[in-house]
């Protein structure tokens, strides 16, 4: 089998996640890899739909907080296995995507823009008013995940979970842009009416994608609700949507390692900033201008650009 | 019965208004670069916050008025010359992003110099309600209701009858033909942003005696007004203003009749009920994709 980039990316991306806990000194950075890895399933699956179908969504932290409140709620109040509930959170998540899909995947540019940011507005009120069941903006403590009486504990174990988790998904990922689904959703990026014509049922796709993306936020929202122990309704506000989306556009879109690395930067970088106190949304905001204007095809293409040339030179 | 009616309507009508206002300064923008502006809610919050302090500090409502207004202006300017127009070539989500991160690094600004507290300014003319048919309309709403009709009527006397408003129209329908025709486009473009910025600071200072403004007051009323400019079809001044006072009633009368924790999804739902059959919004035009 010949390597190609993909592949060596994969394998590069097995090799960091193997050997970076050896440079971590507690458990602490352990705390904040974990939330890194999770945020980076979260962007692949989100890279799918903005980067590859060009579709954007600014309502993609109502999935993940549906999928986090529907693990909780029926784990704690119904007492239903963890695994089950997680299943159960991405049913009901996928097929909420798959009816609103066709209505709103109609709609182009900033008004898909504007009803995706109004479906997760509309999440995140719904969870912050009916306390009754998910507990208000106090929030709701959620249990520790167990399968079959053995019950995952500890920043280590959550660590391998999510690590060999992120590159199933990288290896999902990649194999689907690869395929028919994903060349017919390049097809539908460039010009939808050109690729209607040729024959792609554009339609279809671009509902296969949402649901996907809108699946995989639900599970990373149950598998986080159960690491967290607390989930709040500030998980599905609308600025954690403009968080991930800002993930995967800083990364690099249409570039699966580009959404992994926007979504490792972005997750470590208020941590390395807390310091700052103050100046901190400053400081986030410069980044996330100035990276834009300098790299507007994002982090990843445009330092594989440099790469390129530097080796086509030499 | 009817009293109360009219209470939500009034109190609709003005916090409408203020939506017009951002729904205009989205129009704006939109029609001269196609960029969709998320920092418009910081425009309201700094008007809001800086006449405020000004106030606080002792000077006199129409100089804090009129130093808000500005520096809310040259916030505008610096804004596109800074951060848009290097960028410009770019894609819709990439600017998307930048202005979104031009609008937490103002209010990480606003928030250090301001501090996180709330504020408010007296009311203009006194707090004395009017009574109106047995409803109470505060004084400030007339200023509110009167201030931003002002502001519509001037907006439509500039793009229809004055040369620069008629280049910026000319720009908003072709770009390069209005280049072409002589109109400096790159002026247009800083130049909108000036005027999305006077028209946010505005709505932000005659609302903050009703409303209070704090450094984050800014992102529920940008996303409201970009709500109200897509309702009315973006890029259409007069759709955003209809747009504006649509979802301002919609949400007085939903939390007046039916319940006020969801006084800020009534908006959204009624947005995606009318982008589910109008894809263009309700005054939008119907447009085709070139292949």
């Amino acid at each position: 089998m010949r390597l190609t980039g993909p592949h060596i990316g994969l394998l590069a991306t097995a090799a960091i996640i193997a050997l970076l806990p050896l440079t971590f000194p507690n458990s602490y950075y352990y705390d904040v890899a974990v939330s890194a890895l999770f945020n980076a399933v979260l962007c692949v699956g989100l890279n799918l739909l903005i980067g590859y179908a060009g579709q954007i969504s600014l309502g993609h932290a109502g999935f993940f907080a549906l999928g986090a409140y529907v693990s909780g709620i029926l784990t704690t109040r119904w007492n239903l296995p963890p695994l089950l509930a997680l299943v159960v959170g991405a049913v009901l998540v996928g097929t909420l995507a798959f009816v609103l899909a066709r209505p709103i995947l109609r709609l182009k540019g900033h008004y898909l823009a504007m009803a995706t940011l109004g479906i997760g507005i509309i999440i995140f009120i719904v969870l912050n008013t009916e306390a009754w069941l998910t507990g208000g903006p106090d929030g709701l403590t959620v249990n520790y995940l167990s399968v079959a009486g053995w019950t995952l504990k500890g920043d280590r174990n959550w660590y391998w979970l999510a690590g060999i988790l992120l590159l199933t998904t990288v290896w999902l990922s990649l194999n689907l842009i690869d395929s028919a689904v994903g060349r017919a959703l390049r097809a539908v990026h460039g010009s939808e009416v050109g690729a209607a014509v040729v024959g792609v049922d554009t339609g279809r796709y671009k509902v296969l994608v949402f649901v996907i993306s809108a699946v995989f936020a639900s599970v990373v929202g149950s598998l986080f609700a159960h690491r967290n122990g607390l989930i709040t309704p500030g998980i599905g506000s609308f600025f954690h949507s403009v968080e991930l989306v800002a993930m995967v556009v800083l990364g690099g879109m249409a570039s699966t390692f580009g959404a992994v690395v926007g979504a490792v930067i972005l997750s470590v970088l208020p941590h390395l900033l807390t310091s700052f106190e103050d100046y901190e949304a400053i400081i986030l905001g410069m980044i996330m201008m100035s990276t834009m204007i300098f790299m507007p095809k994002g982090i990843v293409p445009t330092v594989l650009r440099l790469l390129r040339q530097r080796g086509g030179a030499s | 019965m009817f009293a109360e009616f009219l209470q939500y309507m009034l109190s609709g009508i003005t916090v409408g208004s203020i939506y017009a206002l951002a729904g205009l300064g989205f129009a704006i923008i939109y029609n001269a670069s196609h960029v969709i502006n998320f920092a418009q809610g910081e425009f309201i919050m700094i008007g809001g916050m800086a006449s405020s302090v000004l106030v606080a500090a002792g000077l006199p409502l129409w100089a804090a008025v009129i130093l808000a207004v500005l520096l809310t202006m040259l916030v505008g300017l610096a804004l596109e010359i800074f951060a848009i127009a290097p960028a410009r070539d770019a894609d819709v989500v990439t600017i998307i992003i930048i202005t979104i991160g031009a609008s937490i690094f103002l209010r990480g600004v606003a928030q250090l110099v301001w501090g996180k507290s709330p504020r408010s300014l007296p009311a203009f003319s006194g707090e004395e309600p009017i009574n109106l048919f047995g409803a109470a309309l505060a004084r400030q709403s007339l200023w509110v209701i009167g201030v931003s009709l002002l502001l519509i009527l001037l907006l439509g006397w500039f793009f229809n009858r004055t040369l620069f408003g008629k280049a910026m129209l000319a720009t908003s329908y072709n770009r390069l033909a209005a280049q072409l025709m002589g109109i400096g486009v790159n002026k247009v473009l800083t130049l909108s942003f000036g005027m999305s910025a006077v028209l946010g600071a505005v709505g932000g200072i005659i609302v903050t005696p009703i409303t209070f403004t704090s450094y984050e007051a800014g992102i529920m009323l940008g996303l409201k007004g970009f709500s109200a400019a897509v309702l009315g079809g973006l890029g259409n001044g007069a759709g955003a203003v209809a747009g504006g006072l649509l979802v301002g009633i919609a949400e007085a009368l939903g939390a007046g009749y039916i319940s006020s924790a969801y006084k800020d999804a009534f908006a959204f739902v009624i947005i995606l009920f009318v982008l589910f059959f109008m894809p263009n919004g309700l005054f939008g035009k119907r447009s085709t994709e070139r292949v």
